[in-house]
Parts: C-alpha cells; structure tokens; sequence
C-alpha cells in the first residue's frame, strides 16, 4: 500500500497530468489514422521528451503506445484498414459488422475489450511487481547477456519464412552499434577516419530514418484513396454489457497478451494469433469467425492492449527491449541517467509501480474519450495518404535536427529512410536492425563483464537462471530447426505433387508409350526382334 | 507459372535479388576492411577484443545473407527488379527536398521555411486547392509553434533573423 501511495505521489503532478492527457488523446489520433502508427509518433517525438522530466517523458511515450492501439480499431473496424499493424486481426470480424450495419456495436465491444486488456494487465504486473523484484537481482551479467541474445533470436525465428534474412539485418544492427570509438581501449572501429563517425550512429537517427522517414516515402509515393465511413448511430456502453457476457475468453485473452508482452521479441501478433484461436476452437459458432463473430473481435484487442504494460517488463526489470517501441523508450532512460534493470526494480519501485498505475489512469482516460469524441475522431481517417507523408516528412526533422543540430544526422537518416523504404518494399523486417543495434550494445558489455570471471566454458552456464536461459535458447533453436525442416518437407511434397504427370490411368499409358519409343523401348524391340529372327530361321 | 518455392516466397519477387546481392556485397566488403579498420590488443581476452563484435557482426550478415540469396528461387536479375530500382530511385527526390529542409533553415530560420516548404511539397504533391494550401500553412505554422515555442526543442534560430531590430530578434530566435 505505501508503495502505491509513494507511487501516487509521483503521479500528482501538473505536468504528468498534462502529458497524460497528451499521450492518450494524441496516441488515439496517432491510431486513427492509417500509415502513421505510434513506432513513427514515438521517434518523432523521442527528441523532444529528453528535456522533460523521466517520468513525463515516459508517461507521453507509453501513451502512445498504449492508446494507439484502440485508435487503430477505428479504421480497422469503419474501412477494413488497420491504424496500426497489430489491429489487423481486428477488420476480420470489425469490418463485416460495419458491412451488416453494426458499426457502433463493433467499435464499443473493441474498446470496450481494449479497456479490458489494458486494465487487466497493469493489475496483473502491479501485483506481481513484488515478486519481480525478487527474481531481477538474480540476473546478473552472463543472465543478461543471455537474456539479451534470447530476445534477439526470438525476434529473429518469429519471421516465419524471413528468418535468415531478419538474422542478417539484426546482425546489421549489430555491427552499426560498433562503429565509432570503442569505450574501453579506446579505438576507431569502422571509422574511415571520418570525424563525424567518431561518435558513432546514434539510434534515434536509424530509428527516425527507418520508421519516420521510410513511411514518410512510401506515403509520398502512395496514391490517395477515396474513403467512405459509415454514418455512427446509437450508444457507445452496449459494448460493456457484451464483454460482460464473455468473461472467460476476455481474461484468457488478456493472459494471452501479458504472457507473450512479457517476453521479448514475440509481442502482439503472437498473443492475438494465440487468443483468437483458442475463441474460435472454444466458441460455440466458430462458423462466425471471420464473419462479425463478437467473441472473435473481443480475443483480438483484448490480447493487442494487454501487451504494451507487460512488455515494459523485461526493459524496466532486465533492461532488455523486447520490441522496437520499447527500444526507443529505452533511449530516454539511458539520456536522464535512469539505468533500468535489476537494481531500478531494487531502489526505485515505486518510479516502476508510478509507471504501471500512469497506464492504468492512461486506459481510463482513454476509453472516457473515446466514449465521447468517436463521432468527430472518425473525420481523421480521411487525411489523403500523401499530405499524411508531407506532415511526417516536417517532422521527421524535428526529430533529428534537434538532437545535435546535425546536418550530416539528416543525411544519415535520409539514408536510413531510404534503407527503410527498401525494405517496405520488399515487406523485409526493420525491427530486426533496431533490436541488433540495442541489443548489440548490451550483448557487448554484459559479455565482456561476464567473461573477466569465467574461466571454463561450462562455468557461464553454472548459475540457475543462466542455465534454464541457455536452455531455453537451445530449445528455441531447435524447435526453429525442427519447423524448418518441417516447412522443407512439405515443400519437397507439394514440388513432388505439382511436378508429376497426370497419375490417370490414359496419362499413365502415354507416359508408358513414350518410354518405349525411347531408350528402354528401343532395347525391348531389339530383343524382341533378335528373338523373332531365331525364331524364323528355325524354318 | 511459378515454382513452389517462389510461391512459397514471403514478399514479392520484384528487387529480392538486387538487394540480398547488394547487402552481401557490402558486408564482404566491409570484412575485407576489417584489419584496417578494428585494432587486436594484446594481452586481452578473445571476448574483449574491439575487432570481435564488427567480426561477429559481418560474419553473420555475411552467413545468414549469404545463405538467404543461395535460397532465393531466382538466379537472374529479371526486367521487374531493374524496374524496382529505378522505383528506389525515384524516393531520391523527396530525400532532395529533405535535406534541402535542413539546409535552409539555419540561415532562412525555422519558421520562414516551413511556412515555406510544407505548401511547396504539398504543392508537388497536386495538393492545389485553397483548402489543402490552407491546411498545409496552418500545419506548418502549428508545427513551429508547438515543437519550438512550447516544447522548446533545439533548433537554432535562422542567420537571417540577426537583422531583425533588438527584442524581436531574440524572441524571433527563442521560438521562431
């Protein structure tokens, strides 16, 4: 209880009350609209909260990130396009109850289970944050060394089918982290005695050039869509009254999303995949999924709002990222001094708990608004796609100028842009090369750290947690190595069925005359004629 | 028609093959460099070597990229990826007005060229009308006024408002 309290006492500010206040209306508007989405909102706007305080800063930051995903329902639901990437699961059963003429109903029950989602995470992590801080001093070195490269496979293998390609970009990540003056024997690494690289690529740059700017490109080069919303009508609290009549997939779903949020690199589409199809295997008219099915829309935003507060868990206990959003936020700890990791978990819980409960107000204020303004939020959707890339092209600048008032910044995340461009083209990851530059760095130190005391291989791996981390990889690996050869299998076998001849039995017989014109049936006739030959000869 | 394996192919084909080529070919390169440009100390363990993070990093954009163009099902650069580049190409121009953005708001100021730039890119974009002109004015002026009147982000007054008259040229440079 004086832990919460303490926490309160953080909170009862002006300004954390005003950047509340902006996070939640400005992250909803964020969702809202179609190709902005809160990874390029938070890159922009990173720069800008390194002179507020942390807690106002990270409170503008979380937001976002937590309120853009019920603005995202909005288009998901009104013009079967998501807002943002993980309300795509939502236009599955949002957009065909618009298409019946239940738009209200679709858009109540998603934030209705948005609501739900977000609550019922930040009470779980709230209580368990005692046991947390009981677990985090365990992790020492070679467990966050472990847990670090952990992250980064996972991140990696969940690119089903991209796998190899999003382990080279993270590598990619990788080695950008290593450019610049090396901070303990002090050398130029990758340099090309360029001063400007002296101090190595900063990670807001890369992300604002493979976010914020990349967007701002495929924007520009998009063409404008006309956009027809259908007309709002009736009360926007049915959607409580219908969630209440679902408990058991909306607290499971919710479970879905604090488990899969807390553990890096897997995230939203994890947990909505999980949740949605324990509701359809567990409904009783799966028929309806896919066709405006309630039970359906309530598992997919359930689980994508309880993510954002669980995957603050492994940055604030472990100091690890488990995503790109959490990786920008990571920035504006290390830039006020606050380190995160075991020992913030140790000396400043109630900064953790303030955190939590800022999330929870955040959902409050959120749905309030929603309940009130979706009527004239609606209108945002219609922002034509190219002016939308204009806006985020004048932004983008405030992002990156004001970080060291850099030209050669700019011209480094025009390139970034441009990279990222690239790669929303080919729909190649960029969240891969976000995670290697940070995880890159913590992987590096941590290592070095862990090494000065190890002195047989076996000896990295003879504390507990570092031992059921090292499984846990090797686990991970093989069951991606399994699936792998699985996903071969299945290939060969559809190559095997696509390539063979017709197997009817006309098919089979003019394969079998074929043969015998040829090779085989040339030896046949010989043999057959040599032995008619004797044969005759005999009379 | 196309294979399995191209139908199996996550993304589309157009550019694959110029790209993986592209990132290899950078990463060999890069490798190529690196007793030049990382420095091997001694008496330091393996682990703590500058070169061993760069080595570990180019090794594997060199394997997993390496690997991932030997998996490409295609072998030839084909019509649709040259057209794909030249598509890459064309994002050049807005990097252009990008950078030509930066340059000019240390000596024109910040408010001037925004006020500037937004309805001239807009402009670009066949936004024509009064509505968007209007639209895009006011976004810039917004813009200005929230990241560096009240957010009071870095950016550095333009060189072009040291002719204006005392106190207005200290307010110009504080939040315009």
């Amino acid at each position: 209880m004086d832990l919460i309290l303490s926490a309160l006492d953080i909170l009862m500010r002006w300004d954390v009350a005003l950047a509340l206040l902006a996070g939640s209306i400005g992250g909803v508007l964020i969702g809202a609209i179609p190709g902005v989405g809160p990874a390029v909102a938070i890159a922009i706007l990173l720069p800008a909260t390194f002179s507020m305080d942390p807690i106002v800063g990270l409170t503008v930051l979380l937001g976002i990130y937590g309120s853009s995903m019920y603005g995202g329902a909005i288009p998901a639901i009104l013009i079967n396009t998501p807002g943002t990437a993980v309300n795509a699961l939502t236009t599955y059963d949002g957009y065909p109850m618009t298409a019946r003429g239940e738009p209200q109903r679709a858009l109540s029950l998603a934030y209705s289970a948005s609501f739900f989602g977000g609550v019922f995470s930040v009470v779980c992590l709230i209580l368990f944050a005692p046991l947390l801080a009981k677990v985090a001093p365990l992790f020492g070195s070679r467990e966050i060394f472990l847990a670090a490269l952990l992250g980064l496979i996972l991140v990696v293998v969940a690119h089903r089918g991209q796998a190899l390609i999003a382990g080279a970009l993270a590598a990619f990540g990788i080695f950008i982290q290593t450019i610049g003056l090396e901070p303990v024997k002090y050398s130029q690494r990758y340099t090309f005695d360029q001063d400007f690289l002296g101090s190595g690529i900063n990670l807001i740059v890369v992300v604002l050039g493979l976010f914020a700017l990349s967007q701002a490109f495929v924007l520009l080069m998009d063409e404008d869509e006309k956009v027809h919303i259908t007309k709002l009508r009736g009360g926007m609290f049915q959607g409580m009254r219908e969630l209440a009549r679902h408990p058991r997939i909306a607290s499971v779903s919710a479970s879905f999303g604090v488990l899969m949020g807390m553990i890096p690199g897997v995230g939203e589409f994890t947990a909505q995949f999980m949740s949605y199809t324990y509701a359809q295997k567990t409904s009783k008219r799966p028929q309806d999924f896919g066709n405006g099915s309630s039970e359906g829309l309530i598992a997919a935003e359930t689980a994508n709002n309880a993510v954002p507060a669980a995957a603050m868990v492994p940055l604030l206990a472990l100091g690890i990222p488990g995503e790109a959003l959490t990786a920008m936020m990571l920035s504006v700890f290390y830039v006020h001094n606050v380190v995160p990791g075991p020992a913030l978990f140790q000396n400043r819980m109630d900064f953790v708990v303030a955190l939590y409960l800022a999330l929870l107000i955040l959902n409050v204020l959120v749905l309030l608004f929603l309940l009130v303004a979706t009527k004239s939020l609606i209108q945002v959707v219609k922002i034509p796609n190219r002016f939308l890339g204009v806006c985020i092209l004048t932004l983008s600048f405030v992002g990156v100028y004001s970080l060291r008032n850099s030209a050669t910044d700019c011209v480094m995340a025009a390139a970034f842009g441009l990279l990222g461009y690239i790669l929303k083209r080919l729909k190649l990851p960029a969240v891969p090369i976000i995670l290697g530059m940070v995880l890159g760095g913590i992987m590096e130190v941590k290592l070095r750290a862990a090494m000065a005391r190890v002195k047989q291989p076996f000896d990295f791996i003879d504390r507990p947690v570092a031992f059921i981390l090292f499984l846990i990889i090797v686990i991970v690996l093989v069951a991606h190595a399994i699936r792998v050869l699985k996903d071969r299998k299945e290939r060969k076998e559809a190559e095997w069925q696509t390539k063979t001849s017709s197997t009817n039995f006309g098919g089979l017989m003019l394969r079998r005359k074929g043969s015998f014109l040829k090779g085989r049936g040339k030896q046949v006739r010989a043999r057959h004629s040599k032995l008619l030959r004797r044969l005759t000869d005999l009379f | 028609m196309p294979s399995e394996r191209e139908h199996r192919f996550v993304g589309p084909r157009r550019g694959q093959l110029v790209f993986a080529l592209a990132f290899v070919a950078i990463a060999v390169l890069l490798l190529s460099q690196i007793t030049s440009q990382t420095r091997w100390v001694e008496k330091t363990k393996f682990v703590a070597q500058p070169r061993f993070w760069p080595a570990v990093a180019l090794g594997g954009m060199i394997l997993m990229g390496g690997l991932h163009l030997y998996l490409l099902p295609w072998r030839r650069v084909s019509r649709q990826d040259m057209g794909e580049v030249r598509n890459w190409g064309r994002v050049l121009e807005y990097a252009l007005w990008f950078m030509g953005y930066v340059l000019a708001v240390p000596v024109l100021g910040y408010l001037p060229v925004t006020l500037a730039f937004v309805p001239a890119l807009s402009w670009r974009m066949g936004y024509r009308g009064r509505l968007m002109m209007g639209l895009s004015l006011g976004f810039a002026l917004l813009t200005v006024v929230l990241f560096k009147g009240l957010l009071s982000v870095k950016i550095p007054g333009g060189a072009i408002y040291e002719y204006l008259p005392g106190a207005l040229r200290s307010f110009f440079i504080l939040y315009l």
